[in-house]
């Protein structure tokens, strides 16, 4: 177990430039995500972790100890692939095994190991079997007690989720989160899928286009979003210009178009400055649709449903307010608006977050 | 249906004259007659037992065994290292050597003997076998590259990622997985190696030193004098040499990989 700190690491392509300026700390026994889209520069960031990559610039840390000129090997960490990456040649045993043979494991004491680290992912059992009798999840399993049985500084997760199928993947995920709690080791996990992210993490890093854009707790980085691009990525949000009217020492008085004028804490604008502009980020299920009137001070305005799109327990409505078209999340209550249907739209102030523009 | 009948008429008359020479040999193989060709007078394994007691012929079978062996376990190992660096590694002008090991396929086998000649030559270097030795490798080369370079990009990197994070080093990770996972392509490559220069007698007849005979060079000897029935029994071990070991290889190598799943 040991702490990862990264301070300005910066990895050129040629003239691509994968990763600008990246500092980011991973605390011991953490589980930490790198969020983004494709090619945002998060598997790269894991690859210089590990040593399959070299940084252009910049200082990797691990346990408090400069590791840049460390070869993958002398580094002590676990890895784990999207594609599983076991041995096809070799049983599970043997598979497990590999790490122990280059340290220092009495021959003896390497069966129970072995064991021990199935018990862990619980398949026990299957020391005998080849890597291609077993599922997609199972390899996964096996792959995770791979890199755990070498109890690794650093647990570094590529995406092991994605080539599951959808009910698996939420199993596993389940899963690997129990495995990391009960090993406590400290964990990197790159993925491009938010509700991964927001379910597993300690801690998320969301990056886009080679930057960090935030650095935060799942509540922090859903709730106040420090970007645009966060505010898009992560969940569905409406983001709106709006013209800053009044500052006083712990509120901003915003005129947001078509709801009027609205009171937003000054936590919730930490972003704004002293611009006379701003961006409002709207959270889709933070709007409430009503077919009654707003209550009274509370920023409203009357819309009309263009499409519902029906979840279950959920609905998604994109309605139009004149020009503008935003989408809301409900929970449904008896039954879902209809399309067409006249509605009112009201926003909750402490629930919004203002960027500068 | 007529050209269905002529077709099949056709297929088998151009088969007929593709294996009937070969044929034709295996069957003399076992005449016991004294001169190389019909009519077919008894069956006798005589000739077999004249070549395992003609000296010459059972030298070049030597000569011709260690250089196939040699020349499978030369251009086996460089044409590794090179797959290795051509799917592995980018470096300049990678294309370049692609081309440039590949290309002794296409430059005509004269022209590559007499190049190798004319090169050692001016290095003063009288002919030598390892001289010979090298030639062959050189035209065994790209088949080798061609069959494990093939296999290499199908081996996803990842297996040897995960080798190196769990602590081997790249000669580990190589010896304990990349290879191990080559094994097929590299059996096959040794075995095309092996066959190449088993059977080679253009260039061979270029490169050997005087007084060196291999396989081949000595059937080609033997038959200016005259077609004797001995070379017939040689034609027959050559034939079940060349298609046999493939064949067995083949089967071999299935055995394994069911063993493996």
């Amino acid at each position: 177990m040991a702490r990862v700190d990264l301070q300005n690491i910066t990895k050129s392509f040629g003239a691509f430039k994968a990763i600008h300026g990246a500092t980011a700390t991973f605390e011991e026994g953490s589980f930490t995500t790198l969020l983004g889209p494709s090619g945002c520069g998060k598997t790269t960031l894991l690859r210089m972790i590990s040593g399959l990559e070299t940084p252009t610039s910049g200082d990797i840390n691990i346990a408090g100890r400069r590791i840049n000129d460390v070869p993958i090997h002398k580094r002590n960490l676990g890895l784990v692939f999207q594609n599983y990456a076991l041995f096809p040649h070799r049983n599970i045993a043997e598979n497990i095994a590999f790490g122990l043979k280059y340290r220092d494991v009495p021959k003896s004491d390497i069966p129970a190991k072995v064991k021990n680290a199935l018990d862990i992912v619980r398949l026990p059992g299957v020391e005998e079997r080849y890597p291609s009798q077993l599922s997609g999840g199972q390899q996964q399993r096996i792959a995770m007690a791979r890199a755990i049985v070498i109890e690794p500084d650093v647990l570094l997760l590529d995406e092991p989720l994605s080539a599951l199928d959808a009910n698996l993947r939420d199993e596993m995920r389940v899963e690997l989160k129990a495995i990391q709690d009960r090993i406590g080791v400290t964990s990197i996990f790159v993925t491009h899928d938010q509700s991964e992210a927001l379910a597993m993490s300690d801690k998320i890093i969301v990056m886009s286009s080679g930057h960090i854009e935030q650095i935060g707790s799942p509540e922090e980085v859903y709730n106040h979003p420090a970007s645009e691009f966060v505010a898009g990525f992560l969940g569905t949000s409406n983001i709106l210009d709006v013209a800053v009217i009044e500052r006083n020492n712990d509120s901003v008085t915003l005129d947001i178009p078509n709801f009027g004028k609205a009171q937003i804490p000054l936590a919730q604008a930490s972003g704004l400055g002293d611009a006379s502009k701003g961006r409002i980020v709207m959270r889709a299920e933070k709007l409430q649709l009503t077919d009654s009137a707003a209550p009274e001070g509370a920023p409203s305005a009357k819309a009309r449903v263009e499409a519902v799109d029906y979840q279950g327990q959920l609905a998604r409505y994109f309605v139009r307010i004149g020009e503008l078209q935003l989408q809301v999340i409900n929970m449904i209550e008896g039954r879902p608006f209809s399309q067409g249907a006249e509605v009112t739209v009201t926003l909750s102030p402490d629930d919004c977050t203002v960027l500068a523009a | 249906m007529n050209a269905w009948v002529f077709i099949r008429f056709y297929t088998i008359l151009v088969y007929t004259f593709m294996f009937a020479p070969i044929f034709v040999v295996l069957l003399l193989a076992f005449n016991s007659s004294q001169f190389g060709g019909f009519p077919i007078e008894g069956f006798s394994l005589h000739w077999f037992g004249e070549l395992f007691q003609n000296d010459a012929i059972m030298r070049a079978f030597r000569t011709s065994f260690a250089l196939g062996l040699m020349t499978a376990l030369v251009s086996t190992v460089i044409g590794i290292l090179a797959s290795l660096a051509l799917v592995r590694y980018q470096f300049p002008g990678k294309e370049w050597v692609t081309t440039f090991l590949i290309s002794p396929v296409l430059v005509p086998e004269t022209v590559l003997a007499v190049g190798l000649l004319i090169f050692l030559r001016w290095l003063h270097m009288p002919r030598s076998f390892a001289l010979l030795l090298l030639g062959h490798s050189i035209i065994a080369l790209p088949f080798v590259v061609l069959v494990v370079q093939a296999r290499l990009v199908g081996i996803r990197k990842e297996y040897e990622e995960a080798a190196r994070s769990l602590g081997a080093n790249p000669v580990q990770t190589f010896f304990q997985v990349t290879f191990p996972l080559l094994m097929p392509a590299v059996f096959a490559g040794a075995l095309f190696a092996f066959t190449i220069s088993f059977d080679n007698i253009t260039a061979t007849i270029f490169w050997r030193p005087s007084g060196l005979e291999t396989v081949p060079t000595q059937i080609f000897g033997m038959l200016r004098h005259s077609v004797s029935p001995e070379i017939n029994a040689l034609g027959f071990v050559m034939i079940c040499i060349t298609v046999g070991v493939p064949l067995l290889a083949g089967g071999l190598a299935r055995y394994f990989s069911r063993k493996k799943v």
